[in-house]
């Protein structure tokens, strides 16, 4: 993927002053620019600029084509004080894409694996199925497709829209009958095909709070290496020693 | 007798029928049916594999002992016992099977196995055991004692390893504090020789009736076992219980006071445990007692089975997850439904017809004639 032919980006993104979605291209046209070894992907979420729009769950779904009870960044939400001291707070829970991750080691069939850029991969055609993966998670963030749509009980049947395809890990697949995604383990994946075009994760582009920032830690001069320096970092459930490659900004 | 077996037979025929409906539906809607989702993953069915694999290991592991330790008078039930286990392997990994997102799939776990992963021990595990038993078979036929003795005794540390492994597969998850504990493959070892022996009792009363002694025998290792399995089960939930500050403390209150309370309390404990040790106490020798005591210990040793497999995954990885998102596949709660049920009665039902044809057309008793006439020369 190095060095792949990508769309130029306008002369301000790399200004000091640019828009930071426009940075973070810049930070990846960079990175993609390196092997993929050498890129280190994480995504870093400022929770005191989170205003809990769910833009970020509704875009992934609109990206991906998530059907029923696939989710892969729902935001919780969190209530704390008692009136009138009250507030709310929100928490987007993508795949933390585990330097560590509990999910690899179970699958009985290397059906899940970490790529060279850090992602943890499902191979949708190799899955068998058996849900271990989603019981190891200590973060919830795998699902389970059961091959239901939204529009099945509408007049028509399903709508065309849901049977659109996706590009998942850069594959070309209409989800239809019992082919794969449909009887698999499926998690967000930082939206990788769009990734290898150049283009941020799709909740990242969609943030209306600009609360997530993405891109190559390995990078002194990207933003997440910048916000990584944070002193009020946090990673979830750092005593599962998963590793993730989510940080919260607290 | 007659009527007993039409009713017996006709209550199979239709609850068989039942199942068939269920495994039509699984085959043509896939997982839509089930109660399962996201956040319980595993079901009735994961429970029923857990049951049937360790009524596998517990039949297999009583013939092997028997023979090894040379304990005579239960010598006679190894053929039943092993036909019992080849039965309980097969159901298990039928559950197991029509459990998978893709059945046809299977067979990756031994064209690309990762042996990291437990479940890729346990699948193995299962076929060296499948493979050991046809060879068992094989020297039955061939009446060739020794080999048949040997390869008994290799089966011990195998039978011992897949419900010991089936424990581990829940327990090396530390994602789910209930059921990440060392003492898991212990306790499902002890379950596993509790529901094969309680499963041995029962047929021994019914092929043996007039035989005290077998009873008796059966009746003590069956009472033996279960108060071995209800001091396990006091560490299980005692230990992070006792000062009340364990997070496990929740998931367990969860399993004696929430909304299935009876499962444990009634079916398990009154009905699987007290009822059954006050059985054996009061008449140990007789055979209705005695049977009804390993009856009512195998079936409801599901029940224990259930509250492993289903309390281990009602509480939400990160709080305020279960709110997140509103679809039916993302709850924390779960109760087997009317699909699944079906599919279980598929499973019973196909296991009770594998120990039928068995005892019907299998040589499994004939050692039995054999046994009794040498003790009645001698």
């Amino acid at each position: 993927m190095a060095g792949k032919e990508l769309p130029a980006l306008p002369e301000s993104a790399n200004q000091p002053e640019a828009d930071i979605l426009l940075r973070m291209m810049a930070d990846m046209r960079r990175a993609l620019a390196k092997p993929a070894s050498e890129r280190r992907w994480v995504m870093v979420i400022d929770l005191s600029k989170c205003i809990g729009c769910h833009a970020c769950t509704v875009s992934c779904i609109a990206e991906n084509k998530l059907p029923p009870g696939v989710v892969y960044r729902p935001v919780i939400e969190q209530e704390s004080g008692s009136y009138p001291h009250v507030s709310r707070s929100f928490m987007p829970r993508p795949c933390m894409q585990c330097d560590n991750p509990p999910c690899v080691p179970v699958c009985p069939v290397m059906a899940t694996f970490k790529r060279p850029d850090g992602i943890v991969e499902i191979n949708y055609e190799a899955c068998i199925g058996c849900r271990y993966c989603i019981a190891a998670c200590p973060y919830n963030a795998r699902t389970f497709d059961f091959g239901e749509y939204y529009t099945k009980e509408m007049p028509g049947g399903v709508q065309p829209y849901e049977k659109a395809a996706t590009f998942e890990y850069g594959k070309k697949r209409v989800r239809d009958h019992e082919a794969s995604p449909i009887g698999n383990a499926r998690k967000c994946h930082f939206c990788v095909h769009r990734l290898e075009e150049g283009m941020l994760p799709s909740c990242t582009s969609t943030c209306v709070g600009r609360a997530t920032y993405f891109g190559d830690a390995n990078d002194p001069e990207s933003l997440v290496h910048e916000l990584l320096g944070s002193p009020n970092l946090r990673t979830l459930k750092p005593e599962a020693n998963t590793k993730p490659r989510v940080y919260y900004l607290v | 007798m007659k009527a007993a077996r039409y009713l017996f037979g006709g209550l199979w025929v239709v609850a068989f029928v039942l199942g068939l409906v269920g495994v039509y539906q699984r085959l043509t809607n896939g997982h839509m049916l089930a109660g399962y989702g996201s956040y319980v993953v595993w079901g009735l069915w994961v429970a029923a594999y857990a049951y049937f694999v360790g009524l596998s290991a517990g039949s297999f592991l009583f013939a092997a002992l028997v023979n090894v330790l040379d304990v005579k008078v239960l010598k006679p039930l190894t053929r039943a016992a092993l036909w019992t286990s080849f039965v309980s392997i097969g159901v298990a990994m039928l559950a197991v099977l029509l459990d998978l997102g893709h059945m046809e799939r299977a067979f990756r776990v031994f064209s690309s196995p990762n042996f990291s992963s437990m479940m890729t021990w346990m699948t193995w595990l299962y076929t060296a055991f499948g493979i050991l038993l046809g060879l068992i078979a094989w020297f039955i036929y061939k009446k060739n004692d020794a080999m048949v003795k040997a390869l008994l005794m290799v089966g011990i540390p195998i039978a011992i390893a897949f419900p010991g492994g089936g424990g581990a597969l829940f327990a090396t998850l530390s994602a789910k504090p209930y059921w990440h504990q060392p003492l898991y493959p212990v306790f499902f070892v002890v379950g596993a020789l509790l529901s094969g022996g309680a499963l041995m009792a029962a047929l021994a009363a019914v092929i043996w009736p007039k035989r005290a002694d077998v009873m008796k025998l059966m009746g003590r290792i069956v009472l033996g076992l279960i108060t071995l399995d209800l001091i396990l089960e006091w560490a299980e939930f005692s230990i992070p219980m006792w000062y009340g500050v364990n997070p496990e403390k929740d998931v367990m209150m969860q399993v004696l006071t929430g909304q299935y309370w009876w499962v444990f309390w009634i079916v398990h404990i009154l009905i699987g445990c007290a009822v059954p040790i006050y059985l054996l106490l009061r008449k140990p020798s007789s055979p209705l007692y005695v049977g009804s005591a390993g009856v009512l210990a195998v079936t409801t040793f599901l029940a224990v089975r259930l509250n492993i497999v289903i309390p281990g995954q009602i509480t939400p990885e990160l709080e305020g997850l279960g709110k997140a998102f509103t679809d039916a596949r993302l709850s924390f709660a779960y109760a087997p439904t009317t699909h699944e049920w079906l599919v279980m009665l598929f499973f019973v039902t196909v296991g009770l017809a594998g120990l039928w044809l068995g005892f019907r057309f299998l040589p499994l008793t004939h050692e039995s004639k054999e046994v009794q006439r040498n003790e009645r020369a001698a």
